[in-house]
């Protein structure tokens, strides 16, 4: 693209003009300044990522359908799922609360598998996905609000003040978060934004514009 | 090799915040967009400074509450009990829990306030300009925003256990409403990292100057 300076890049914590190098596989460069990382050679990174991902959208499917642990006590059983939760907030008269649990282990992490795989899919077909510019702004906009790892900690946290006082029986989707956990963290590992621009950059401008 | 000391904004580069093309862009009075992924172009964030004291004063005022009230109240035949952030912590210590109340600890109570202090840290630099160990501040910076959501922590064990014990008489767990402003001191400072601009750091290092 001959309207772009040719392989600079400024370092997103202190701006500093630098040249892209080559990097070998599985190495990143970083900034020789502020020591940020700028980019990361990422092996395979669409296909990588995809493959995460879809895996991740299957177990959450599982662990939002199946309880995450149950307590037994004089023969009476409470069960919980997360949505479950969700709701049992909202009838507390705690709806902020209830939102913000609602938005950052359910509806976000469920955005963020659907825009990857909307992203990815086309492109490893090499097609490229209408809208791509808002889906990518959108990607980066909700990236923070995905919580499902600290989630994942707030349930072994109570998990381990229940036992205390209850006989606690693990569900399905205890599992299931963990597993989900560790491959949202391999899908952000091996996403690389840096790539997908350049498997976009390499469409002529065309097709790109659909 | 162009030389290290030169920033992007100093030569009238511009990088996208979304896809991290730099381009050439005008001055900051007239908008300008990226020219691979069309989103707006900055220098840096505008109103970052402004932006990022509005939501930290309200952090801190929102931080007294949430320390103050309960948390979560827990009641049974036997026993009735309404625990602060810190109350539930030395609680889960007497019971032998250290592991748990230590991450509990980190995660509730040095978070929040490890959040609060570097941020205010890092205006009142960035404001006076400093140019005291710029990169130790950054990598301040980088620290805060990657361990700021790991104190949603305590919200997601209120709401586990308020949902789940519900057993009427032989136990049942309560939200106070510590949690809600517990809550939003995180959904705060969490934006209030989002406004600052870590290039501001870096600025007055340099001699071009770009406002």
């Amino acid at each position: 693209m001959a309207h772009y300076p040719a392989q600079l890049i400024a370092c997103h914590d202190c701006d500093l003009l630098q040249r892209e190098i080559p990097l070998k596989r599985g190495c990143a460069a970083s900034c020789s300044r502020c020591g940020a990382v700028l980019y990361r050679n990422a092996t395979d990174s669409i296909d990588r990522t995809l493959a995460y991902t879809l895996t991740a959208a299957v177990l959450f499917v599982i662990a939002n359908m199946f309880p995450i642990f149950a307590i037994e006590v004089q023969e009476s059983r409470s069960a919980i799922t997360l949505a479950g939760a969700v709701r049992s907030l909202w009838d507390q008269q705690m709806q902020p609360i209830s939102l913000l649990v609602f938005l950052t282990t359910i509806l976000i992490p469920a955005l963020e598998l659907v825009t990857m795989t909307y992203l990815l899919l086309p492109l490893k077909f090499r097609r490229i996905p209408a809208g791509y510019t808002y889906i990518l702004r959108m990607m980066q906009i909700v990236a923070p609000w995905g919580m499902i790892e600290v989630f994942m900690l707030g349930v072994l946290v109570s998990l381990v003040k229940l036992t205390s006082s209850f006989k606690v029986i693990p569900g399905v989707a205890l599992w299931s978060f963990g597993g989900l956990t560790l491959l949202l963290a391999a899908a952000a590992a091996s996403f690389s934004a840096r790539d997908v621009w350049a498997r976009l950059d390499r469409k002529p401008d065309a097709e790109v514009a659909a | 090799m162009t030389e290290l000391t030169t920033s992007a904004a100093g030569q009238g580069l511009c990088s996208c915040h979304v896809c991290n093309l730099v381009s050439r862009r005008g001055p900051e009075s007239s908008p300008a967009y990226c020219p691979r992924c069309g989103a707006f172009l900055h220098f840096r964030k505008p109103g970052s400074v402004a932006r990022c004291w509005a939501l930290l004063v309200a952090a801190y005022i929102l931080y007294i509450p949430a320390n103050l009230l309960t948390m979560m109240e827990t009641g049974s035949l036997f026993s009735y009990r309404r625990d602060t952030i810190i109350s539930g912590v030395i609680e889960l210590w007497k019971t032998g829990s250290w592991v748990i109340a230590v991450i509990v600890f980190i995660a509730s109570v040095t978070i929040p306030l490890l959040k609060l202090l570097s941020l205010t840290l890092l205006l009142i630099s960035v404001q006076r300009r400093s140019r005291w160990h710029p990169r130790q501040r950054t990598r301040l910076y980088r620290l805060v925003e990657f361990v700021g959501r790991w104190s949603m922590l305590d919200i997601y064990v209120v709401t586990l256990l308020a949902a789940l014990v519900q057993l009427g008489t032989i136990a049942t767990v309560k939200a106070g409403p510590a949690a809600l402003a517990f809550g939003a001191v995180v959904v705060l400072t969490m934006f209030a990292s989002m406004q600052f601009d870590p290039r501001l750091i870096w600025d007055p290092l340099q001699k071009e100057r770009t406002q």
